[in-house]
């Protein structure tokens, strides 16, 4: 999230797509009611109507994976408005703080140019040549400008020129939603563009589970830009996170393409510390831009220095090389096709249930087969624990070696979880674990310390040193509070706790195992467990002082956007900060960087976390720094392309779907097509059950709420399938089946496009065959395709076809 | 001490049904087992083990779907037809206003389940021999007495719930059905004057009986005459574990006669 | 259901007495007492903080436990995201709880081909773990990949994480790098 939770109610209008907080948020609701009691509005578009869509002033159907279809329409009606009624809408920000003025290489060429392709598109490595993706910059290599936003180069040219096929008809056409209702939703939203006003896009997987799911993200920032709304008391661009420490994962990177801190992972091109620094490095010549990414060797250093200690020195490149490199992508699709082949021998599953959450579930359980071992660390007895007894296969064909390890649960240990305000939050152990059930953070130190003496023991271990040499000082019982200081960091000079990253160093005087949490743990204590809900001076909400926000406790990033080049907020009802010029200091939050307002001789441009200092509406391929700097795989601008499976013609280009998704071709990755399977399928989440459906199934409580697995469909569809209420019904996609009760229900329709009639259905996909309750899995049907910038399954969009069973 | 009211409001109700797991925590009720039904809704009904639950309905409406979701629990009446039977004085009207009901001193007769206009309180037992009591809603009697809210009205994500003086919650209830007018010009406070006065008021967007709420609820007319009859004779009959047991006997019978196979 | 011994006393003559009175007494309360009859609180509410363990709210809850025993889990009423709420998810919390006896509660062990599980402890297991993981990575080694020295094992992966602690991530991410593990994935990308 930008902003955080409590900041929902601070907003003139909360829109909710690509989410469904009354269900998988509820806490959400808290916040909401209270914006509609302030006199907001909610918005929200759903392919069903759900318990969100319930509590709606406006609520619009929309086909699944069509997102960026209707969210580049809503770009459209904004620019054709703003340019109608500049007066409505906050220009100043729009022109100083975003790239719009930018102007771009003339050799670009975008979708409206190239039937919905971008210039430098290589079909045979489908993937894109970027070098025209460019900026046309000075002699001092500066971005050119205009600052009247009427060059046909220049970045609003441009994204008015690409979004002017996106008319409120072929919304419609796309998305099969009411041309009425499309229109209502822009309005209401585009109010928020108003200097004063603020909105906030509040999204989950709804919005990610695409081929295009980076995109259809982009495309909220670039409307939110539009309308001023990032930075902003009750704005921003805001995803509700689904596990409790998913986001905390997330920043200790627990995955392929990270280093904690989102540093990013050394390639095999790296060959050397500054090879890897020089490559990662974002390097930006305009003295007014912060580009605070470019301290990134102060991180990286700092964290070796944590990882190897006195074993990382300047001469050993600060323990650079025990670091494993690697260039290929190891996603998760990537991951089980590389069980499946054989690659992957062993396996440790820490509180995941892949053999249900995976897509393509049927090719999950069989990849799971191949291992040699298995190691599952859970509070319960799960289906991938259990593959090897899963209905209709017989155990004494596998093979594998399977451990099941009991883990405490949350209330049973101590420690920090994050939420997705970006708060670390402290708990502490309440209740006592099951028989020799223990904390997480005593099995990793166990099992590390045996790990490190059979390496102690031999000598000729390839990479030896990586493990002999890392600290690893933990004890018998590892303390979740010495581990929270090691993350927060120290300075190795004095032994104090460090106070910030600020004062993080690249000479190997410092330590911090993540840069973000540094501030979480000082020498004035353990920050993440403040409990004092003072909220001066404001009083918008912020609770500074409410456990910790990371980076350096900042509650809304980007806030230097919230006041205007002087310093003075946009919305004086919300400020998040204030410029004090006689104390020369911000008020309020922590301010982005701390630098004077941007006016001033020493002010910065406020976004200062990418390298030009201003937002993106263009995502520009910059030469140097981490991967999200070098642009998007697919794109300047989010361009809508259909799902992998879909059962109509993209209506706006001859380019079917994203030219960048990697294409799979295992023996157990199947396409369906429209003949076969005419119905659009998507699956979700509901409030009563969690994810793979451990921490719920076995809860009777839970299960009594939602006691069966579930398919729901329209009372249009159940009457042409000849499907009453409750009949077991048969889905059936290319990759596989399942058999569950049917709910007719009104909260489907069916979507009526160009005249054409295009049904949906969807169901939950929480079950399995382990556990109090027990049902089909609805991942056995989905696809194993994944988003072009991130390979995030297509869970959300794919084709089926439905029959009474 | 002013009387306690909870003010429900439907319209901000997003059915998460923490209010049905939260009072089966607090009161140490067990999960009923069950299936799907073809809706969200679940458990079926109400029951010993079950004191509140929501239950959902889909409305086409003014050419828009609106999906309702009422809380199904006890309404804690000023007139109610439970304490008017009870023959024990087992369920009496507290001083803060709620029915409290007191386990022990219930012979299991069934009155109360029998006359309540909204059928609400359950049987648990055996219905012929054995030892029956009735079970509802409590109104979180021990929290609400030390300071605490109901469980349900605290466990509601989006203040659908609100608890506090009887007085306050019907201001609160008038306020929000003026502001629903204008959307829903049947908008009404159910519980100002039903009953003398329910203790669980509902703000609702529509007509009681959209709702599945009787649009009139009365205190059956053979209550009064029960109540003249039965209730001193309970308070004997307490006395009498026998003649009890034979009471409880006729009326169970009764009740089965009455109820069906439900 | 039979009539038991506790419910047969407690309707019989040695609870009636006792029964009629109170029965009397409230009835005199409801008709104009002042002061309201209290009842006291049949658990205790909860006294140590957590967070809820489900979705990225971050909820505050609070455990009551007697004895190392879970008795009462219910939203923590200071707390500036949910205020005391919670959902059904949430409010589900204390089922959780080592009393729910679906729980694991031993380390349990499946031989290859094994039709079913074992117990053993935490000492065996974590030795035959180690030892596997050092030979999987030992004999999958790659040091090199074209001309680039890039040390890593793709032989072993680990999945999962999003429902541990910040701490134990961040151990967890320490001890998966040292050993050259690339197949690191968490919930966040599915």
């Amino acid at each position: 999230m930008t902003n955080h939770w409590n900041d929902i109610a601070n907003s003139d209008c909360v829109f909710i797509i690509g989410g469904n907080p009354a269900e998988n948020h509820p806490a959400a609701f808290g916040h909401i009611t209270k914006a509609k009691e302030r006199g907001g509005k909610l918005i929200v578009v759903d392919p069903r109507f759900s318990r969100s869509a319930a509590k709606a002033d406006v609520y619009a159907p929309m086909r699944s994976g069509t997102d960026v279809a209707f969210i580049g329409g809503m770009i459209k009606y904004v620019i054709d408005d703003m340019l109608a009624n500049p007066q409505n809408y906050n220009m100043v920000y729009l022109k100083e703080y975003t790239n719009a003025s930018y102007l771009v290489n003339p050799a670009f060429k975008g979708p409206a140019d190239l039937d919905g392709l971008f210039s430098g598109y290589d079909a045979s490595k489908r993937s894109y040549d970027k070098s025209t993706w460019s900026y046309q910059v000075d002699d001092k290599g500066i971005p050119k400008k205009d600052m009247t936003l009427s060059d046909p180069n220049c970045v609003f040219q441009l994204l008015k020129k690409q979004y002017a096929r996106y008319t409120a008809d072929k919304v419609s056409e796309t998305c099969g939603t009411p041309k009425d209702k499309f229109l209502e939703v822009c309005r209401a939203f585009a109010d928020t563009g108003a200097p004063g006003k603020a909105g906030t896009i509040l999204y989950a997987m709804g919005t990610t589970q695409h081929t295009n799911g980076s995109q259809v993200c982009s495309s909220y920032c670039v409307l939110q830009l539009l309308l001023a709304n990032i930075g902003v008391c009750g704005g921003g661009v805001n995803a509700a996170r689904g596990e409790s420490n998913v986001q905390g994962a997330t920043d200790h990177a627990l995955l392929f393409h990270l280093l904690p801190g989102y540093l990013e992972r050394p390639l095999n091109t790296d060959e050397t510390l500054q090879k890897y620094l020089d490559r990662s490095t974002p390097k930006w010549t305009d003295p007014k831009s912060a580009n605070w990414v470019q301290n990134l060797p102060k991180y990286l250093v700092s964290m070796l220095k944590a990882w190897y200690g006195d074993a990382a020195t300047k001469d050993n490149e600060f323990g650079y090389q025990y670091l494993p490199k690697g260039s290929d992508n190891y996603s998760f699709i990537s991951l089980f096709h590389a069980m499946y082949d054989g690659i992957i021998k062993g396996l440790m599953v820490w509180g995941m249930n892949p053999a249900v959450g995976g897509p393509n579930a049927n090719m999950t359980r069989k990849a799971l087969e191949k291992l040699d071992w298995l190691v599952s660390v859970d509070l319960w007895h799960t289906e991938t624990g259990n593959f090897w007894k899963r209905p209709r296969v017989n155990p004494a064909d596998i093979k594998t070696e399977v451990f099941a390890l009991p883990a405490a649960a949350s209330f049973e240990k101590e420690g920090s979880v994050t939420n997705s305000s970006r708060w670390a939050q402290w708990r502490y152990k309440g209740a006592d674990a099951p028989g020799v059930a223990k904390p997480d953070l005593d099995i990793i130190n166990d099992l590390m310390i045996r790990i490190k003496k059979l390496y102690d023991a031999d000598a000729a271990a390839p990479n030896r040193d990586a493990i002999t040499r890392l600290t690893w000082d933990y004890g018998t019982h590892a303390d979740p509070h010495k581990v929270a200081r090691e993350i927060n960091g120290y300075d190795l000079a004095t032994g104090k706790l460090m106070v910030s990253f600020a004062a993080l160093k690249s000479d190997g005087t410092t330590s911090c195992g993540n840069w973000l949490f540094s501030g979480s743990y000082t020498e004035a204590g353990n920050m993440m467990a403040r409990r004092d809900l003072d909220d001066s001076p404001f009083n918008v909400g912020l609770y500074s002082k409410w456990a910790w926000s990371w980076p350096v406790n900042r509650r809304i990033v980007y806030n230097r956007a919230s006041v205007d080049p002087n310093g003075n907020p946009w919305d004086s009802e919300h400020p998040v900060i204030k410029w004090d010029a006689a104390g020369a200091k911000w008020l309020g939050d922590i301010a982005d960087g701390g630098y004077p307002p941007m006016a001033a001789d020493a002010g910065k441009y406020p976004f200062i976390m990418t390298a030009e200092g201003v937002a993106r509406l263009f995502t520009a391929a910059l030469p140097n720094g981490p991967l999200l700097a070098k642009g998007m795989a697919d794109g300047t601008f989010p361009e809508h392309y259909e799902p992998w499976e879909s059962p109509v013609k993209n209506p706006l280009s001859g380019t079917q779907n994203d030219p960048c998704i990697k294409l799979w071709a295992g023996e157990m990755d199947f396409k369906g097509d429209s003949d076969k399977y005419p119905i659009v399928c998507t699956t979700y989440r509901i409030v009563e059950h969690w994810q793979a459906g451990q921490m719920t199934r076995n809860l009777p409580w839970s299960v009594e709420l939602m006691p069966e697995m579930f398919i729901e469909l329209s009372e249009e569809l159940a009457a042409e399938k000849g499907i009453a209420n409750e009949d077991m019904v048969v889905v059936e996609t290319a990759r596989g089946k399942v058999t569950a009760k049917a709910l007719v229900t009104k909260r489907f329709k069916p979507f009526r496009m160009n005249g054409k009639v295009i049904h949906e259905i969807g169901m939950p996909w929480h079950w399995g065959y382990i556990g109090l309750s027990t049902g089909d899995s609805a991942n056995v049907l989905t696809p194993n395709i994944g988003d072009a910038n991130t390979m995030i399954p297509e869970y959300k969009a794919f084709l089926c076809n439905v029959r009474k069973a | 001490m002013a009387e306690k009211a909870i003010l429900f409001d439907p319209t901000k109700c997003t059915a998460c049904r923490g209010c049905q797991v939260a009072c089966k925590q607090w009161n140490e009720l067990e999960a009923v087992p069950t299936v799907n039904l073809g809706s969200y809704e679940n458990p079926p009904d109400l029951s010993p083990n079950t004191y509140i639950k929501m239950r959902f309905k889909e409305l086409e409406y003014d050419k828009s779907l609106e999906w309702l979701f009422t809380r199904r629990s006890c309404m804690h009446c000023t007139n109610a037809a439970c304490v008017e039977v009870c023959p024990t004085g087992a369920l009496s009207h507290h001083p803060l206003g709620f029915i409290d009901y007191n386990e022990d001193l219930c012979s299991g007769c069934g009155y109360c389940s029998q006359f309540c206009p909204f059928q609400v309180p359950r049987m648990s037992g055996s219905s012929i021999t054995g030892i029956r009591k009735a079970s509802k809603c409590l109104f979180c009697a021990d929290r609400v007495t030390n300071n605490l809210i109901p469980a349900c009205v605290k466990t509601c994500p989006p203040h659908a719930l609100q608890f506090g003086d009887q007085d306050q919650m019907l201001l609160l209830g008038r306020q929000r059905v003026k502001e629903l007018k204008a959307k829903y010009p049947d908008a009404y406070l159910y519980g100002e004057d039903e009953l003398g006065g329910l203790h669980v008021m509902y703000v609702l967007p529509h007509k009681p009986t959209v709702h599945g709420l009787p649009a009139d609820p009365r205190l059956p007319a053979s209550t009064t005459v029960w109540q003249g009859i039965l209730q001193p004779a309970g308070y004997v009959l307490a006395g009498l574990t026998v003649l009890g047991l034979g009471l409880n006997y006729l009326v169970a019978r009764a009740n089965v006669k009455s109820h069906g196979k439900g | 259901m039979e009539l038991n011994r506790r419910q047969f006393l407690k309707l019989s003559g040695a609870g009636a007495g006792g029964a009629l009175l109170y029965s009397i007494a409230s009835r005199g309360a409801a008709l104009g007492a002042t002061s309201p009859r209290t009842i006291p609180l049949h658990k205790k509410v909860g006294e140590s903080p957590t967070i809820c363990p489900y979705d990225g709210s971050g909820c505050g809850f609070l455990v009551a436990a007697v004895n190392g025993k879970v008795v009462n889990i219910e939203g923590d009423p200071d707390h500036p995201v949910n205020r005391g709420a919670a959902c059904s998810k949430g409010a589900s919390m204390r089922q959780l709880s080592a009393d729910n006896p679906r729980r694991l509660s031993k380390v349990l062990y499946r031989a290859p081909g094994a039709a079913d599980w074992e117990a053993k402890d935490w000492d065996w297991s974590l030795n035959r773990i180690a030892q596997l993981i050092k030979q999987t990575r030992d004999a999958n080694w790659k040091a090199k990949d074209g001309n680039y020295t890039v040390n890593r094992t793709e032989a072993i992966a680990e999945v999962g994480s999003s429902a541990l602690d910040n701490e134990e991530c961040y151990l967890l991410i320490k001890m998966l790098r040292s050993l050259g593990m690339v197949y690191i994935e968490t919930q966040a990308r599915i």
